[in-house]
């Protein structure tokens, strides 16, 4: 039996839905997106174009449940299905979108370059716990406004493994479509071996806003997977009851995924957020908190009752350095998103709300995760009778070290961490060098980096990513490329 | 009777019951209580105590940003008295606050524009995604001495200097200070653009106000 953690009962799951689905009818949700009003009126809803305001009717709601996709595959790129969008499936990404990285020397914040995302990726194809890429930190050594598609064009050129992204800009999510296109191999392919999805983000409360509901309807059009990242902040952006918040979080994503349908029936969007409960004391957005990772839960748990892929960002923490609130936060919501069964985990290696990147928290963060894959799986009978033949057979002996049944179970029964779980005794770890978690983790980032083998990127194709992002760099004043690591000399 | 009533408008205050503030202040009216009085003797010490409660932890943002409502209301009761007998406030400050051009993330500049009209500043709150031109009009319409701008995208930061460079081609530069916020935002990008201040939130964004105006009356 796989363990599952049920937020809400069935008869609040329901209530939920239904309210979700009143707040769409009024107040109805502010669409600041021409092409999305004009594809809502069309098919029926009532649309108040002086307030940019759409009511929309159940049956619209219902039609567009019927016909989004329920389950679906993001591949590799070298065209194997990597990540399985439905059911109970659990799978895990980076945090994405870091405005800084944590520097282990320093111990402090620092705006990251092009050789330290690179250094990410090449970290989270060693790293089996992680199933997917993102594009996780915006490089401060190019224009601004290519800090979107820039992460992507680096990210290609050394991945194996799915990659969730997100544009910043509507113009920039066609260079980042032409690039995926060029890695797939044409569009048709792309959309039948999807190797990305991206994050689109309404804002609370109830509003699509020009940006992202274009990215949605662009998204679906092109057949690439969007996540809807609902973030209802409880509080201060949506009401402090979490049933409440829950309720925002479904008209938010029952819209998104009304218009991801209008734009084409059977797109494939996931049911997904981001939502925090707001710090009172501090004004923040913690993702670290308790009820954020109940918001999460409950979310996820109303998704599945619809039939959903899920999504959610969690396994963050809300600490400034790799210390007991690090571990503590990140370790919290990460078991719990496992037990949910939500698809797609967002933030591994994330700290500072969603500020901060740092490659030491990831490592450590894949430890979490792998325990929580375990988790998962659950506990099984495994032999029958369960144990009666053992105990038959050693009687009252400690001997299960030497038995042959412990070496055919044990990689399946236990979870093996890595070195930086520290499990040695004292004097062990005395002659070790007395280590904390993050220096160990500083230790496996290096060793991992290193042993990362160059993805089979044709030389030809990897001219024409260059020539791609050189051509929207070159729109915004910028007409060299910083050089590619291991590929370009500096 | 006439401290009974301030004292009971400090009381609203510290509860955080915006209703009985209101009424409390239209109550002190009518008994003949001038509007400076209720002003000095009633909501002025009733936010304080709100305040002192949140710095000691007793007390957290809803609290505050609850009685900040209350005493906004109140505000709005008695400006009209004030102006009727040709008195005016010695207002903190006139700012102008709104999130960049292009970016729509608003949650922490309303924080900073809550907490600014708390502490006695007149503020015009301009929304998101405000165009370049609207803050440099505003300022200009409102003799502001005090522009807030709020990034919290690495895409949109440019244009909280889009808005300085817009404001010193106006050539209203002298008479404004500008700070600047958000995520992204640093101290040393605050320097870069050639803005006169970066805050964190909401709390230091207030001193910050406060020092930077209090330059600016210094230097007119
Ligand atoms: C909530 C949120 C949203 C909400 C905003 C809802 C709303 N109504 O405001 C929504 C969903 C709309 C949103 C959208 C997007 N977001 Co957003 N968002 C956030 C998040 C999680 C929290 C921001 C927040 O409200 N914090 C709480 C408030 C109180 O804090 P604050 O804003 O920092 O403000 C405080 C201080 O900065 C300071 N301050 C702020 N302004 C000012 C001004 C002055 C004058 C002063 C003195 C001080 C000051 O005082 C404030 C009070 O304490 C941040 C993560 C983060 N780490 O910040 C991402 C984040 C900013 N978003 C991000 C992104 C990418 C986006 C999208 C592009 C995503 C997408 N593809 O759809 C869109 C952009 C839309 C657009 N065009 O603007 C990225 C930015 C990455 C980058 N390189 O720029 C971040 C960092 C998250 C991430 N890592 O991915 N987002």
């Amino acid at each position: 039996m796989r363990p599952t953690l049920r937020m809400l009962s069935e008869s609040l799951v329901e209530q939920i839905i239904a309210e979700g689905m009143a707040l769409l009818r009024d107040p109805g949700v502010r669409v600041h997106n021409e092409e999305a009003r004009r594809l809502l009126a069309e098919a029926g809803a009532d649309v108040d174009a002086v307030r940019l305001i759409a009511r929309i009717p159940e049956t619209i709601v219902r039609q567009a449940l019927e016909t989004t996709a329920h389950e679906f595959d993001l591949f590799t790129l070298d065209g194997r299905p990597a990540v399985h969008y439905g059911g109970d499936e659990v799978h895990f990404d980076p945090g994405s979108a870091a405005l800084s990285i944590l520097d282990p020397e320093t111990n402090r914040q620092r705006v990251p370059l092009t050789a330290d995302f690179v250094r990410l990726v090449k970290l989270v194809e060693q790293l089996p716990q992680i199933d997917a890429q993102s594009t996780a930190m915006v490089c401060g050594d190019v224009v601004p406004e290519i800090g979107d598609l820039y992460r992507l064009y680096l990210a290609l050129n050394y991945i194996r493994k799915p990659i969730v992204t997100g544009a910043f800009r509507t113009d920039t999510w066609w260079t980042m479509k032409e690039m995926l296109v060029a890695v797939a191999g044409g569009e048709a392919a792309l959309a039948a071996r999807p190797i990305a999805v991206f994050d689109v983000c309404p804002s609370p409360p109830l509003l699509w806003s020009d940006l992202t509901c274009q990215n949605l309807i662009d998204c679906a059009r092109a057949g690439i997977p969007a996540e809807l990242v609902s973030m209802p902040l409880a509080g201060a952006t949506a009401p402090v009851t979490l049933a409440a918040a829950v309720v925002q979080h479904t008209a938010e994503c029952l819209s998104g995924i009304v218009i991801g349908q209008l734009a084409r029936p059977g797109a494939r969007v996931v049911w997904g957020g981001s939502p925090a409960a707001f710090d009172m004391r501090e004004g923040t957005t913690p993702m670290g908190d308790v009820a954020t990772w109940m918001i999460d839960c409950a979310y996820a748990q109303v998704g599945k009752r619809l039939g959903l892929p899920t999504h959610a960002y969690l396994g963050m923490s809300d600490a400034k350095i790799i210390d007991a609130q690090c571990g503590m936060e990140s370790a919290g919501g990460t078991l719990l998103g496992a037990l949910a069964g939500i698809n797609m985990i967002s933030g591994a290696g994330m700290m500072d709300f969603e500020s901060c990147q740092s490659l030491e928290k990831l490592v450590i963060d894949a430890e979490i995760i792998g325990m929580a894959k375990r988790l998962v799986r659950g506990i099984e009978p495994r032999d029958e009778p369960i144990a009666l033949s053992l105990f038959r057979k050693l009687g009252h002996r400690a001997d299960y070290l030497a038995e042959p049944h412990t070496l055919k179970w044990f990689r399946k029964e236990l979870y093996l961490p890595s070195p930086v779980i520290d499990r040695a005794t004292t004097d062990g770890w005395l002659r070790k060098g007395a280590t904390t978690a993050a220096e160990r983790a500083a230790e496996r980032v290096g060793s991992l980096v290193a042993s990362y083998q160059p993805s089979p990127v044709p030389p030809e194709l990897r001219a024409e990513l260059r020539a791609i992002t050189t051509r929207a760099a070159r729109k915004f004043g910028m007409t060299a490329l910083p050089p590619l690591p291991d590929f370009e000399r500096v | 009777m006439c401290s009974e009533l301030l004292a009971q408008i400090v009381a609203s205050l510290v509860a955080g019951d915006p209703d009985a503030t209101v009424d409390g202040t239209r109550q002190a009216l009518a008994a003949g209580i001038e509007p400076l009085a209720i002003i000095d003797g009633g909501l002025v010490p009733g936010m304080r105590i709100v305040g002192e409660k949140y710095s000691t932890g007793e007390y957290f943002l809803p609290n505050l940003i609850v009685s900040a409502s209350g005493m906004k209301q109140a505000m709005a009761i008695l400006v009209p008295e004030l102006k009727a007998r040709r008195q005016h406030l010695t207002s903190s400050g006139t700012v102008v606050i709104g999130t960049v051009r292009g970016d729509i993330h608003e949650i922490g500049k309303s924080l900073v524009a809550t907490m600014l009209a708390a502490n006695g500043f007149e503020v015009h709150d301009l929304g998101v995604d405000v165009p370049t031109d609207a803050f440099v009009a505003r300022v200009k319409e409102a003799g502001a001495n005090l522009v807030g701008l709020s990034a919290l995208l690495t895409t949109t930061m440019h244009g909280q200097k889009d808005v300085i460079d817009a404001l010193t081609k106006a050539g209203l530069r002298a008479q404004v200070k500008v700070m600047v916020g958000g995520a992204p935002v640093t101290r040393k990008w605050a320097d870069d653009i050639g803005a006169d201040g970066w805050a964190q939130d909401a709390v230091a964004a207030v001193d910050l106000a406060t020092r930077l105006v209090a330059h600016v009356q210094q230097v007119v």
